[in-house]
């Protein structure tokens, strides 16, 4: 029996690995479908609208590669997956791209054989709290009950932050954010922490978003970065550089609006060359020239994909803060496309 | 004289092990296992060679890395520095408490349960008929999930227990303190305490170890006691009354050391956040143990229902004709019997109990899986090796458990003479 198990497990094992392979874009072309894997909800970086169509941040990445790939923006699969199950679901090969505000860290990149692609949202980890609790910094939490997401780099972050500033809590491990807003909801943790845009993703999804606050403090930094297996240095490439296609296209006014206008030639080489007007850098990874102009036109550039899911006009209301173009003061800066 | 016929010539061709029902058998046993295991071997192989392809190799190194997180619910000592192999090992424990208090719990429920059903009494019976048929018909982690929404929903949460007027309040003289995350009641402290040995890899408490020595001696002299009762009634026909030696016996030299080491209780007090002081029994853990042993109760029930319908009506009979009373029936003649019947399938639901005991993380208790299967697994992103070892332990745990209950089916079978 103890052999069984153990053959059992190893093929478990040989046959989830057994479709990892190289030429990812070969594989998503012949299925003429991308699969993207996102989170199991968070309202303005992917969840399901009413109607059921995936929306959201993260959601407008997988949308701009599958343009780019297969022309068609609406040919992607969603396939959700916990803090828990990403890496297993990518590194299976049962999604291409993990678009699932996911932090880049060097274990990740290096140990867990992942290539991120670029980061497509700065964010750090903060602490929401109920507002009739008094507290108004993440250092009066000494003590208290913290609901955290399970298998996620603030789990270890909250870890280390109480421990430099000799504080105790008390952890509850949730898997899902959406388990999370219902435990903080229901008073079975004072706190909840991720990502600062999570928190405020979760605040606007609550009744009373105003007996609920984010503490000022930011505990750590979380680069949050679209990635793929490593391997595919081809398929990286189409990924990292459909991301900065839509970063360049705000930088130089390419919108959603234009993009068809100024694909007829510009006096700006760059804009003629992102939009394939002139030279052909799709060919250079295996695509046609119009890769961009068709990421682009999915879903716009990186500042209207913004504005539209998490800024400041939506009810998730996040200012573009470090996340504004380099011009801008912020850290946005796309490499040149020549 | 006519030679006996030569017989032909025993020899072997090739076409025997197809034809010859000699050794037929055997041929297809050696192709069968031929077969499986060069498919064992392929899955081996392409289990290696992907982990190859993909850069990763096999070892178990991780487990002597920092964790890095923390637990909450802990049995013996651990903290975010502490190893991989440390969290394992309090995620096993967490497991094995869960299980160990499940199995007790599911047999009292069970047992109970079985025997009303075939209560004469015509509600009695049926409401155990309900109860069994609800539960066992429903999937367990649903049970789970109710019962955890159930307490975090109807009990008071923690901020009502502040302020000058609060709407909840501690119950036994402020001595417990129930909330919707967390039951805290008092602990015991020794003002005279003997202090800890350390046996590796956690601590033991010298009290603990010191009352558990005085309560067998107690038991043990408490023995001897009643066994010389039994020789006095063997000779004279009269027991001498002993219920006052035993009580003295058992009693007294526990309290006169709890009394030597300053046995006292710590209060829960609530400070800023939380309740600190006293011992907190998580509300993950209740509604996992209640769900567990709720569900598996309810099978267990069936058990011994049917161990008892399967003693035949004579026995009981023939214990009426010889004078015995229905409860001295049940005991002496119908349970010992039915045991025979209930103790095997009784242990493959223990092992049902502990094996789904790792549905633990949809309440967020930190058992086996919760650790090792999932926040290690991870944080490290070794998939394969947290696998196996989690399968490999849980193995272990459920052949420890039959191997205990085997040798007390040993002991209560048939004794064929």
């Amino acid at each position: 029996m103890n052999k069984q198990l153990f053959f059992g497990a190893l093929a478990a094992a040989g046959m989830l690995a057994g479709f990892a392979s190289a030429g990812t874009l070969d594989d998503v072309k012949a299925r003429g479908e991308l699969n993207c894997g996102v989170t199991t909800g968070l309202v303005g970086f992917a969840a399901p609208d009413a109607n059921g169509q995936w929306t959201g941040f993260d959601v407008s990445f997988c949308r701009a590669v599958a343009a780019a790939v297969l022309g068609d923006p609406t040919k992607v699969k969603f396939v959700p997956t916990t803090g828990q199950t990403r890496f297993t679901a990518l590194a299976s090969g049962e999604v291409d791209l993990l678009a699932r505000n996911t932090t880049w860290t060097f274990s990740r990149d290096v140990d867990l054989k992942f290539t991120f692609l670029g980061v497509n949202y700065y964010d750090g980890q903060g602490f929401l709290v109920h507002k009739d609790l008094g507290v108004t910094s993440a250092k009066e939490l000494d003590g208290a009950t913290i609901c955290i997401q399970t298998g996620t780099t603030t789990e270890l972050n909250l870890a280390e932050y109480f421990k430099v500033n000799n504080m105790s809590y008390k952890p509850v491990a949730i898997e899902t954010n959406a388990e999370g807003e219902q435990q903080y909801s229901a008073g079975a943790c004072d706190a909840y922490t991720t990502d600062a845009s999570g928190l405020a993703a979760t605040r606007a999804a609550f009744a009373d978003p105003e007996n609920h606050i984010i503490l000022p403090e930011i505990i750590s930094k979380e680069p949050l970065a679209p990635l793929v297996r490593h391997g595919d240095d081809q398929w990286a490439d189409i990924g990292r550089w459909t991301l900065n296609a839509l970063i360049a296209a705000e930088e130089f006014g390419i919108t959603s609006a234009n993009a068809d206008e100024l694909a007829k030639g510009t006096e700006n080489p760059e804009i003629n060359r992102i939009l394939g007007t002139e030279g052909d850098l799709g060919a250079m990874f295996g695509l046609d020239p119009q890769w961009a102009l068709r990421a682009i036109k999915a879903g716009g550039n990186y500042g209207e994909i913004f504005a539209a899911n998490i800024g400041e006009s939506t009810p998730i209301g996040l200012a573009r803060g470090l996340n504004a173009q380099w011009t801008q003061g912020g850290l946005l800066y796309s490499p040149p496309f020549r | 004289m006519a030679s006996v016929a030569d017989t032909p010539k025993a020899g072997f061709r090739l076409g025997m092990l197809i034809y010859d029902t000699r050794y037929r058998s055997m041929t297809i046993q050696v192709v069968v296992m031929v077969a499986f295991m060069g498919g064992v071997a392929w899955l081996v192989d392409n289990a290696i060679q992907n982990l190859h392809t993909l850069g990763k190799d096999f070892n178990f190194g991780f487990l002597w890395a920092r964790s890095s997180y923390d637990i909450n619910q802990r049995l013996v000592e651990y903290s975010n520095d502490s190893t991989h192999a440390r969290a394992l090992l309090i995620g096993l424990l967490n497991t094995l408490l869960v299980a160990f208090l499940g199995c007790i719990a599911a047999t009292i429920i069970g047992v109970f349960a079985g025997v009303l059903r075939l209560s004469k009494n015509w509600l009695v019976g049926r409401l155990m008929t309900v109860y069994i048929e609800i539960v066992r018909n429903v999937p367990v982690l649903l049970w789970i999930l109710l019962a955890y929404a159930a307490l975090t929903e109807a009990l008071p949460p923690l901020k009502d227990f502040r302020g000058d007027n609060p709407a909840a309040t501690m119950s036994l003289n402020d001595s417990v303190a129930v909330t919707n995350q967390y039951t805290v009641i008092p602990e015991p402290l020794f003002s005279r305490s003997l202090g800890n040995v350390d046996v590796g890899i956690f601590l033991i408490s010298v009290d603990l170890l010191a009352i558990i020595a005085v309560l067998v001696g107690s038991i043990l002299v408490n023995r001897a006691i009643k066994a010389q009762a039994s020789r006095i009634q063997e000779q004279t026909g009269d027991r001498p009354v002993t219920w006052w030696k035993s009580l003295a016996v058992l009693v007294l030299p526990v309290v006169v050391l709890l009394y030597a080491l300053g046995f006292h209780l710590g209060y829960p007090e609530l400070k800023r956040f939380n309740f600190s002081g006293g011992t907190e029994i998580s509300n993950s853990l209740l509604a996992l143990w209640l769900a567990l042993s709720v569900y598996t109760g309810s099978y267990i029930a069936e058990i011994v229902r049917a161990g008892i319908l399967a003693i035949p009506n004579g026995q009981s009979e023939a214990a009426f004709a010889l004078g015995l009373r229905p409860r001295r029936t049940m005991n002496l003649v119908i349970l010992p019997q039915a045991l025979r019947v209930i103790i095997p399938p009784l242990i493959s639901q223990y092992l049902n109990l502990t094996k789904n005991s790792s549905l633990a993380i949809a309440v967020g208790y930190m058992d086996l899986r919760g650790t090792l299967g999932g926040i290690t697994l991870n944080q490290t992103g070794r998939e394969l090796e947290c696998m196996l070892l989690l399968m490999l332990i849980y193995l272990a745990i459920s052949l420890c458990i039959s191997a205990v209950m085997n040798v007390y089916n040993n002991s209560v079978k048939l004794k064929e003479r």
